[in-house]
């Protein structure tokens, strides 16, 4: 089968590989019809999390029909279109149970601060992933979830990630009616967060970002204020006090993580020099931007050592901080519901279709955000 | 100004989750406090080891299920296996398995050649589709790397490093 074939750092190509086998009596084997580059995949493809290794196939936002099962799966049989959420989880652990599926405790060996992701590195599991004609998928009477008649496939693969992480970053900052929100990143999931804030009751909801094609669709797709850190402002968190009455805002969505622009000192030990788990640019604009007593709600991924963050504003300004892997299982029967009502129109993200053959070209788009990118979604030759 | 459904009835959804109990961890965990039993769930079938996999020492044992792509193997796997003797809480853990990513590369490199596949370097970082929508930068980029290299060609031989002590110190003579 085509799959994805991780080289090294910003290195990509597609090739021939074994076929997935079930490894489990509770496996399934998936023949995938879409997949997706996420900004998350940027963390593995510039080579900045800690065992990646060459060969790994990458891919945690997939959907595809179930083509074999093993012994044990009920919940799910041949021929179905199921979806499939980024978190590898057993249903059975004291954290899932709770529904904390992205941490759940039985799925990766390799680390215990991580849960299980597909196509993630080894420190998430040693997963392949789905960027590829095929995927084994464990646990598949927990995590796969039919595709409901009727939802367009594009609308169905950004259910298995970006819109539980939106959301969950809006649900995390304990939006209350009328708050102030700003999110940082106009990228898929800060898009999403924007837009998701509003069902919370935001009363007003600002994102910031470096690029002008990305605000201006944020502008109109998630309906807020917009304005780019690079040409609108020198500091952006003397920015935001100006325009929030000298205040801060209520509550500040961190949904850039560790490939974060704008701070020289921070790219070069986060990004360059890997002297930090990535650059916490914005993580440090969102602690100093939001309110005495706010909320840092933190979906951007970091790697497992240390950040520069200012951590004594946080103690001193009294802010809460929530974070985590967006836990896709809890929030499906909801975000469903929202889709197929209209309510969140997922797949208009989409900018970009890239036939999985052209994956090294679709990394490079997405990447260096060329081409007016927001969200590319591959598409495996037996889809076409 | 108050924030009523009216004022926003442009934005479809407005205020439909809004949840006043919204605590620190509620709703994203339903609290059981069912770690406070331990390690003691039933536990799924385990999944049997057919490869090597390194699991934390942070945990007493592999997971019920584990991804079974590419264990460890060469030099870049014996930095592995010595990484996974510390906890995640050490640098000693982490930055070893950095430094086995850059080896595999190599290795990936060696491996590609002993199969009579030379990697097409270009294409795998998607410089095609660079040339495409931003030429300017990818020129700019190939221009940097024929600087440097030239640079580093002409400095390590000593043909060069005459020829820029020359024009150095020229201007003083
Ligand atoms: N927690 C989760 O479950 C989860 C799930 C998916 C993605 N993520 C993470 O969310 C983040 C965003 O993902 P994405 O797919 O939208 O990526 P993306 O690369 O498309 O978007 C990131 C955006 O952030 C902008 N940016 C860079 N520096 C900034 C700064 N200092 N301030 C404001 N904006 C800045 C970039 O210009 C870019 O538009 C990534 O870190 C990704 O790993 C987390
Ligand atoms: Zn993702
Ligand atoms: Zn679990």
């Amino acid at each position: 089968m085509l799959a994805m074939n991780y080289r090294g750092p910003k290195r990509v190509r597609i090739d021939e590989k074994p076929m997935p086998e079930i490894r489990h009596p509770e496996d399934a084997i998936v023949r995938v019809t879409r997949s997706c580059i996420c900004g998350s995949d940027l963390h593995l493809y510039n080579g900045n999390v800690p065992d990646t290794r060459v060969g790994t196939t990458f891919g945690h936002e997939f959907i595809g029909e179930i083509v074999e099962v093993g012994s044990e799966v009920t919940k799910v049989k041949i021929g179905d279109m199921v979806l499939v959420p980024f978190n590898i989880s057993c249903g059975k652990c004291h954290f899932c149970r709770q529904g904390l599926f992205g941490n759940c405790h039985e799925s990766n060996p390799e680390a215990t601060a991580v849960g299980a992701i597909y196509g993630y590195s080894h420190t998430a599991g040693g997963y392949n992933g789905g960027q590829a004609e095929y995927v084994r998928v464990p646990y598949a009477n927990v995590g796969p979830t039919v595709i409901p008649e009727g939802m367009d496939p594009d609308d169905a693969v950004l259910l298995t990630d970006v819109v539980p992480t939106g959301y969950q970053a809006a649900e995390m900052g304990g939006i209350q009616k009328g708050d102030t929100v700003v999110v940082f990143g106009a990228g898929p999931i800060g898009i999403m967060a924007a837009k998701c804030s509003w069902l919370f009751g935001a009363g007003r909801v600002i994102i910031i970002d470096q690029y002008d094609y990305r605000l201006e669709f944020a502008k109109n797709y998630s309906q807020c204020e917009a304005y780019n850190f690079k040409t609108d402002m020198d500091d952006p968190v003397l920015f935001i006090k100006k325009i929030t009455d000298w205040m801060g805002a209520d509550v500040v969505i961190d949904a850039v993580g560790a490939e974060a622009a704008g701070d020289a000192m921070q790219t070069i030990t986060g990004r360059k020099l890997l002297l930090q788990a990535g650059s916490a640019t914005a993580l440090h604009w969102a602690i100093n931007s939001v309110k005495k007593g706010g909320i840092v709600s933190i979906v951007g991924v970091y790697g497992p050592t240390d950040n520069l963050v200012p951590i004594g504003n946080v103690l001193n300004k009294g802010l809460t901080i929530r974070a985590n892997q967006a836990s896709v299982k809890r929030l499906l029967p909801r975000l469903i519901e929202h889709v197929l009502n209209g309510v969140i129109e997922p797949k208009k993200l989409i900018t970009h279709r890239i036939p999985l053959e052209e994956i090294a070209d679709g990394y490079r788009i997405f990447s260096a955000k060329l081409d007016n990118c927001i969200k590319p979604v591959l598409i495996p030759p037996s889809a076409r | 100004m108050e924030n009523t459904p009216e004022k926003f009835a442009h934005i479809k959804g407005w205020g439909i989750d809004a949840d006043p109990k919204n605590d620190p961890t509620y709703p994203m965990k339903n609290r059981l406090n069912l770690e406070q039993t331990g390690y003691s769930w039933d536990r799924p079938t385990l999944q049997a080891e057919t490869v090597e996999v390194l699991h934390s020492n942070e945990r007493p044992n592999l997971t019920a299920v584990f991804g079974t792509a590419l264990p460890p193997s060469g030099l870049s796997g014996m930095i592995r296996r010595w990484a996974f003797n510390y906890s995640e809480n050490e640098y000693r853990h982490w930055l070893p398995l950095i430094i086995a990513d850059r080896v595999n590369v190599v290795e990936g490199v060696l491996d590609d050649f002993m199969h009579g596949k030379i990697p097409n370097i270009f294409s795998e970082k998607g410089y095609p589709a660079e040339w495409k929508h931003s030429r300017g930068t990818l020129i700019a980029k190939m221009a940097g790397v024929a600087i440097v290299s030239t640079a580093a060609i002409l400095l390590l031989s000593g043909k060069g490093k005459k020829k820029k002590r020359k024009t150095w110190l020229k201007p003083i003579e």
